[in-house]
């Protein structure tokens, strides 16, 4: 198989396997869902810091250092924002445990 | 063997994003998601022959601290806002991952048609998702009007964008000069804030949706391009997610994607000259009656809109459930799926005060309950309650699910002032014999409601 049908094949079935694991989410988990995901839609980093490891031409350069930086924020600011909003849902067993 | 270790991260993600379904597994699996992220970089740059140590070092410093910086500032009320920049950044990380590639290459007539293709892809997809996410960034922060935004010959110059994209685009893959690739990312850019500003505040939801399938796209576009399977694998599972999202929200509008998309749904003004009912007389209420009517209900239940969060009032909210609970009252809170700004949004605000998260009913879960319910508070929400899209056919929000709230004993709204919803259509619940109307702030009103509730 050529990559172009091996990176099809792969496509296809991951959107599969995204639509069955997600479908099912209840609504209250839906904005954490969504910045968790978008955290690891900043998966792009890894091409960012191939093209910013090339040491080719400064435009290059300044490219690839663009994408690294802007698919850190992605990254880094997705997984801890999430982190910070998932650490507020708490059902009712968990307040009182805590208030006591 | 390091092919072996990027699948090892990616089932990190798949993992990651089932455990972030129930709220039990939430957190460990934003957490496995974030582990596979970082095994999955520390593999990148162990594997790959890197030769420019200082760039990459530069842009992940600078990245971490304004994500992490970002991330720790945001207020919960602002997070529509802040998920619409971090799809912005992953988009248009993916564009210039792909700019890159044109950069390095320094014969592109030679170019795979595959790699071509893959590369206008990522520019495209990225670039529309980084500026489409700034003007929707921009609508929901303020700094643009929330209003759709309207010009003469607008319908003209966006079909001539979307034609003239094709076109260049069919250039740069066939004669591959670099210069027809930059043309791409310059009019992908411009139909990014084409395509959003026509669209609505209340739209949000749905748009941000989109953006955020739009961000995973184009990482497994990068993934293409430069044949990586875990961008591929990443980008899909994230493409996939945010389009069941999109989804769910245009059919809780009761509208296409289309629809939303390019009807300009939503009044230019937002106020007076809609509707004719204006002149009924309305119930006023008072705080005090306001405490009187919830102090000596059985049931309660809290139906929060945008105007919870305009107000910051997910924390009186809970001190008004707090004192009712304490009276011996049941309270529970109904939310629409397209309450606020973003999917879930309703559901944040009040996590972060703190509400337990199985008090909080959906549209399927609440709706049995309001014919048993005493009384209903609702707190600026409007067209997620008005009765018009069940009863009215000639409503433009007719089909629209709604929160039955008028089959409870009684309805209190707080409200700042009769002024239609987004939608620009009067609402007839307020007029009705069983509605309180509360004038006020939502949290303003909120405070003195639980003051005079504590004199009952």
């Amino acid at each position: 198989m050529s990559p172009l049908v091996v990176g099809i094949t792969v496509f296809v079935l991951a959107s599969f396997v995204g639509f069955e694991v997600i479908s099912k989410v209840p609504p209250t988990l839906h904005t954490p869902l969504m910045s968790g995901a978008n955290a690891i839609s900043g998966i792009t980093i890894i091409g960012a810091l191939v093209a910013a490891g090339l040491g080719a031409s400064f435009v290059a350069q300044v490219l690839g250092f663009l994408a690294v930086a802007t698919a850190t924020v992605n990254v880094v600011g997705g997984f801890l924002v999430t982190d910070r909003m998932l650490e507020m849902f708490r059902s009712r067993s968990d307040r009182e445990k805590q208030k006591k | 063997m390091t092919s072996i270790l990027y699948l090892g991260a990616a089932v990190c993600f798949i993992l990651g994003l089932k455990r972030l379904g129930s709220p039990g597994t939430a957190r460990s699996g934003n957490r496995l998601a974030a582990f596979g992220m970082l095994a999955a970089i520390v593999l990148t740059l162990v594997t790959e022959n890197v030769v420019n140590w200082g760039t990459i070092v530069a842009g992940l410093a600078v990245g971490s601290v304004i994500g992490a910086w970002a991330a720790v500032r945001v207020q919960m009320t602002a997070m529509p806002q802040m998920v619409a920049i971090f799809n912005g950044l992953g988009g248009i990380a993916s564009a210039l991952v792909a700019a890159t590639e044109i950069v390095v290459d320094t014969d592109l007539s030679h170019l795979p048609a595959e790699t071509a293709i893959s590369i206008i892809f990522s520019i495209l997809i990225g670039s529309i998702t980084f500026t489409g996410s700034f003007v929707a960034f921009a609508k929901l922060q303020g700094i643009l009007p929330g209003r759709p935004l309207k010009f003469p010959g607008q319908q003209a110059i966006n079909v001539l964008v979307g034609i003239g994209v094709v076109a260049v685009s069919i250039w740069a893959a066939l004669a591959g000069v670099a210069n027809a690739y930059w043309v791409v990312g310059g009019l992908s850019l411009l139909i990014g804030v084409l395509g959003v500003v026509p669209i609505g505040g209340a739209d949000m939801p749905v748009v941000i949706s989109l953006l955020n399938s739009f961000s995973g796209l184009a990482a497994a576009a990068a993934g293409f391009v430069i044949q990586s399977n875990p961008l591929i694998i990443g980008g899909a599972l994230v493409g996939a997610a945010g389009l069941i999202l999109t989804f769910q929200m245009t059919e809780a509008m009761n509208r296409s994607l289309a629809n939303v998309l390019f009807s300009g749904f939503g009044t230019e003004g937002g106020g007076g000259a809609a509707g004719g009912m204006s002149d009924l007389p309305v119930k006023r209420a008072t705080p005090d009656d306001a405490a009187i009517t919830l102090g000596y209900a059985d049931s309660v239940m809290i139906v929060p809109g945008y105007g919870l969060a305009v107000a910051q009032a997910q924390h009186a909210v809970r001190k008004l459930a707090d004192a009712l609970e304490s009276r011996g009252t049941r309270v529970q809170y109904a939310i629409h799926p397209v309450a606020g700004r973003m999917p879930g949004h309703m559901n944040v605000l009040l996590a972060e005060a703190d509400v337990p998260y199985e008090q909080l009913l959906d549209l399927e879960q609440a709706d049995p309950q309001f014919a048993q319910t005493d009384v209903v508070l609702v707190l600026g929400a409007n067209d997620v309650v008005n009765p018009s899209a069940r009863d009215d056919p000639g409503s433009p929000i007719y089909g629209m699910p709604i929160l039955n709230v008028d089959r409870a004993g009684t309805v209190i709204v707080v409200k700042r002032s009769l002024s239609p919803g987004f939608a620009g259509i009067d609402n007839p619940l307020f007029y009705e014999d069983k509605t309180l109307m509360l004038f006020a702030d939502a949290r303003d009103g909120l405070e003195k409601t639980i003051a005079a509730l504590k004199d009952l």
